[in-house]
């Protein structure tokens, strides 16, 4: 810190007008086009924008990562006072790790697997500093205290396969930090976390940067985060940055028609206090619903994993039942029960009353159709190989359905999800993820189901493509009065679309109820304990 | 693991079983009398005959089966027809030859291949690694005894450098030890060169793709510290599988070596046994080629351990 305050009081990072090619075939020349912006020392920039918007290429020009494809063709990046635009190799080796470091969104992947925790902490320290292993020890022990972990004896003897996603990117914090750079730069880095380690990790990041004094050019695409986190943001679409300001001005006052786009389409945390209505017969039912894994072992040991257990829930026609839960809790484990993709151990699943739970492949055959789900993500639900016609009426004809009349209810579906029907004869691969998960729904809506389910069906979505997918889903289920459900991590996802809300921890349901009533007064710890950590709870977004 | 280990050696019971059944059947199937063979030319019917007794051969083969098994449980590989001494003493006398070989091939293979390999990947579609591509098409087209006779006329006859033929054992001194080996390795490592080089091609250039290369370089490593600590570790286990399937795959490639270069080794010792049909020392090298064969399989499934901490058995 002493160092760092030896080198003045300018910024700690200075963009200046830089524009990085793309290669010649792009759908646009430049990834990045004349962006301007500074990170101050103690500071906390975030830049937002959409998939595709060249946040994270931004990331990697300053780190100098960026791969020979991607030129920095103008403008400068000085980092203190440094212009490190076109700084050779050698020198940009030197600068990270020690005057800029960068994490990342996957702390899953982001380690390398073979190799202790803190191994990959002493690589910093040896490859930039002098210190004796034994001074190199302390201060690897110093950081990972500092990062919070516990036992970090025990931690940084421990392989990345052995800790959770939330102490991994704790460990990716403490790697960044060791060598206390003057910037941090931090890409997505709590995208892939539930939202209660979410929130731990974004109070650690804060802390740390107070503690400090460092620069935080933090990327995200989720407002509530940014909420959370910045001081400024910065606003970039397609390459171009089109609003940068004081935190509240943005948030609240946004100026460019992009900015109040996207802060229009955040999903508020408020549900939509439509009434429930119960009179209809229920589409689905399950009662007592359980899966258990075993691990067998050769003598006997057998671990069980409770994925599900005694879930009972039920959905009736033009209702939108959700599972909400963090990742492991057991929604997924219960939709594929519910079609059928995998068997539940014990309980019932009653459609209309017959109970599928231990039906034969046979005798669910013509069953299937009733029950279709949209699955997360829809660049590989999708078999590239196959025209976007061919997915939409291969269900239809399997199940007997003439071509003709399969292709022009294809063509219809086409109309419904709001895409141009000429465009059946395309590949997935000609679309955006928008536009395939439309086809998703497409398709399983070409097999008329009465229930259909979402399972996390626009989590990998833009927020601004997930805004339009929402709305489609909920016109959809009005227009043909099918009964859904919806799975998702998202809480303001949830509360956008549900009737009902069934709340899943570590398997069970712990709290069930109209969204309303969960959502405006959880009753479980565990349900409160998720709305207190969701991200930007607090804030009113674009209230002026 | 020692539960996976008790296991596994078990488990090479069967497969030893069902080898010994397959060699000593398929032996009695294929023409040629060993009786004849070792009467010679001008032997009468009845020397013959009397030779097929002495050995054993007028049995029913189911009898003669059941004492070879006999023989076997307790250790006992019989004794060779044609070298009358004991089949194990034999393979024991033939196996410094070519274990040497066999070591030093590997060794060389691996010392080269790796590297080559570990380059091409990281200047993927550079002059290196389609220089390399090319050469690996070549090294798996080109037969090990057309190879070997080049590098003889070349290294040997032209340059004069090292010996045509032969081999001198390691007691003899270890320069002309292994001034004996270097060709026959080199003959022997092209094939493995190709192939291993290209696993790791493949592997390194995977694990380059990886999320944990971009922190490594993110951390301001050195591309060398990159490509071996990072890179290199993690693509392993299919580099060290291909190894194991090349020691495996060098049982072949020894007997044709040991042949041209005139090593008497196991490979050797495998086709003259062949040719006299030399019953008890055929099945003595098989049955001993099969639990190499084994042992190797069973190390390279427990290196992964090593290699992946994310591996238990």
């Amino acid at each position: 810190m002493t160092d760092a305050k030896l080198r003045g009081s300018g910024p700690v990072l200075d963009v200046r007008g830089l524009t990085i090619a793309l290669p010649s075939g792009s759908d646009r020349r430049e990834a990045v086009s004349g962006a301007s912006f500074s990170v101050k020392r103690g500071e906390i920039l975030c830049l937002v924008g959409e998939s595709g918007s060249g946040k994270s290429v931004i990331a990697q020009a300053v780190m100098g990562l960026l791969p020979d494809t991607l030129p920095v063709t103008g403008g400068e990046i000085v980092l203190e006072g440094e212009n490190v635009a076109h700084a050779g190799r050698e020198r940009l080796r030197e600068l990270r790790a020690t005057r800029m470091s960068m994490i990342f969104q996957e702390p899953m992947t982001a380690l390398n697997p073979v190799m202790t925790c803190g191994d990959q902490i002493d690589e910093v320290l040896r490859e930039h500093t002098q210190l004796t292993p034994e001074q190199r020890r302390d201060r690897i022990l110093a950081i990972v205290r500092e990062v919070a972990l516990p036992e970090p004896e025990r931690i940084i003897a421990s392989y990345p396969h052995q800790l959770s996603g939330g102490q991994r990117q704790r460990i990716m914090i403490a790697m960044a930090l060791v060598l206390e750079p003057a910037l941090l730069i931090a890409d997505e880095p709590t995208t892939a976390l539930d939202v209660t380690t979410q929130a731990q990790i974004l109070t650690l990041i804060q802390d740390l940067q107070q503690r400090h004094g460092m620069g935080v050019l933090f990327i995200t695409h989720d407002f509530g985060v940014v909420a959370e986190i910045a001081h400024r943001v910065a606003v970039l679409r397609l390459g171009k940055l089109v609003e940068l300001g004081e935190k509240d001005a943005v948030l609240k006052r946004p100026q460019h028609a992009y900015t109040k786009m996207l802060i229009g389409a955040v999903p508020s945390l408020q549900t939509h206090g439509r009434a429930a209505e119960g009179a209809s017969e229920p589409v689905l039912r399950t009662v007592g619903l359980c899966k258990t894994y075993y691990d067998r072992g050769w003598f006997g040991r057998r671990r069980e994993v409770h994925a599900a257990q005694d879930v009972s829930i039920e959905i009736r026609r033009g209702q939108t039942l959700g599972i909400v839960g963090e990742s492991g809790s057991g929604k997924s484990t219960v939709a594929r029960c519910i079609i059928r993709l995998i068997d539940p151990t014990a309980g019932e699943i009653l459609l209309h009353g017959q109970d599928i739970a231990r039906m034969s492949a046979a005798e669910l055959r013509p069953l299937r159709r009733r029950v279709q789900i949209v699955f997360q993500d829809p660049y590989r639900s999708l078999n590239p190989r196959r025209t976007v016609l061919e997915a939409i009426i291969e269900g239809p004809v399997n199940y007997g359905v003439r071509r003709d009349k399969a292709i022009e209810r294809a063509r219809q579906l086409m109309d419904l999800v709001r895409m141009d029907p000429a465009s059946l004869n395309r590949y997935p691969h000609q679309f955006s993820g928008g536009q395939r998960q439309r086809i998703c729904i497409a398709r399983a809506l070409a097999q008329e189901p009465e229930l259909l389910i979402a399972d996390e069906a626009v989590s990998a979505l833009d927020v601004s493509v997930q805004a339009q997918v929402l709305d489609l889903l909920e016109d959809i289920r009005n227009r043909l009065n099918l009964a859904m459900l919806f799975i998702t991590h998202d809480l303001r996802v949830a509360a956008q679309v549900c009737d009902y809300v069934a709340v899943m921890s570590q398997g069970r349901i712990v709290e069930h109820g109209p969204a309303g009533q969960v959502f405006g007064a959880p009753r479980h710890e565990y349900t409160r304990a998720l709305f207190a950590a969701a991200p930007g709870r607090d804030f009113a977004f674009g209230s002026a | 693991m020692l539960n996976f280990i008790a296991r596994r050696i078990l488990a090479t019971v069967p497969v030893l079983a069902i080898v010994a059944v397959l060699v000593f059947l398929l032996l009695r199937l294929t023409p040629g009398d060993p009786a004849a063979i070792l009467a010679g030319d001008a032997a009468s019917a009845d020397q013959i005959a009397r030779i097929r007794i002495s050995l054993g051969l007028d049995q029913p083969i189911i009898v003669q089966f059941g004492i070879w098994i006999g023989h076997l449980v307790t250790g006992d590989l019989g004794e060779s027809f044609y070298y009358k001494i004991q089949v194990a003493d034999l393979i024991a006398q033939r196996l410094e030859p070519t274990l040497s070989l066999a070591t030093l091939t590997i060794l060389f293979s691996v010392l080269v291949s790796v590297p080559l390999g570990v380059i091409a990947a990281w200047r993927f579609g550079g002059w290196f690694d389609r220089a390399l591509m090319g050469f690996s098409v070549m090294g798996f087209s080109i037969p090990v005894f057309v190879l070997a006779y080049i590098l003889i006329w070349i290294v040997s006859l032209k340059l004069g450098w090292l010996p045509v033929q032969g081999y001198k054992r390691i007691a003899d001194g270890f320069w002309p030890y292994l001034q004996h080996l270097i060709l026959p390795s080199i003959t022997l490592s092209v094939i493995f060169i190709a192939l291993i080089a290209r696993v790791t091609r493949a592997s390194v250039l995977e694990s380059l793709g990886e999320d944990y290369i971009r922190t490594a370089r993110a951390k301001g490593l050195r591309e060398s510290q990159v490509l071996i600590r990072h890179a290199l570790a993690n693509a392993a286990v299919p580099i060290v599988t291909v190894i194991g399937i090349g020691i495996a795959l060098l049982i072949g490639g020894v007997v044709v070596t040991e042949s041209v270069y005139a090593i008497p080794g196991l490979g050797r010792l495998t086709v003259d046994a062949v040719l006299a049909r030399d019953f008890p020392t055929i099945q003595g090298v098989i049955l001993f080629f099969s639990l190499v064969y084994v042992g190797v399989n069973l190390l390279v499934d427990l290196s992964y351990v090593f290699l992946d901490p994310r591996i238990r058995y």
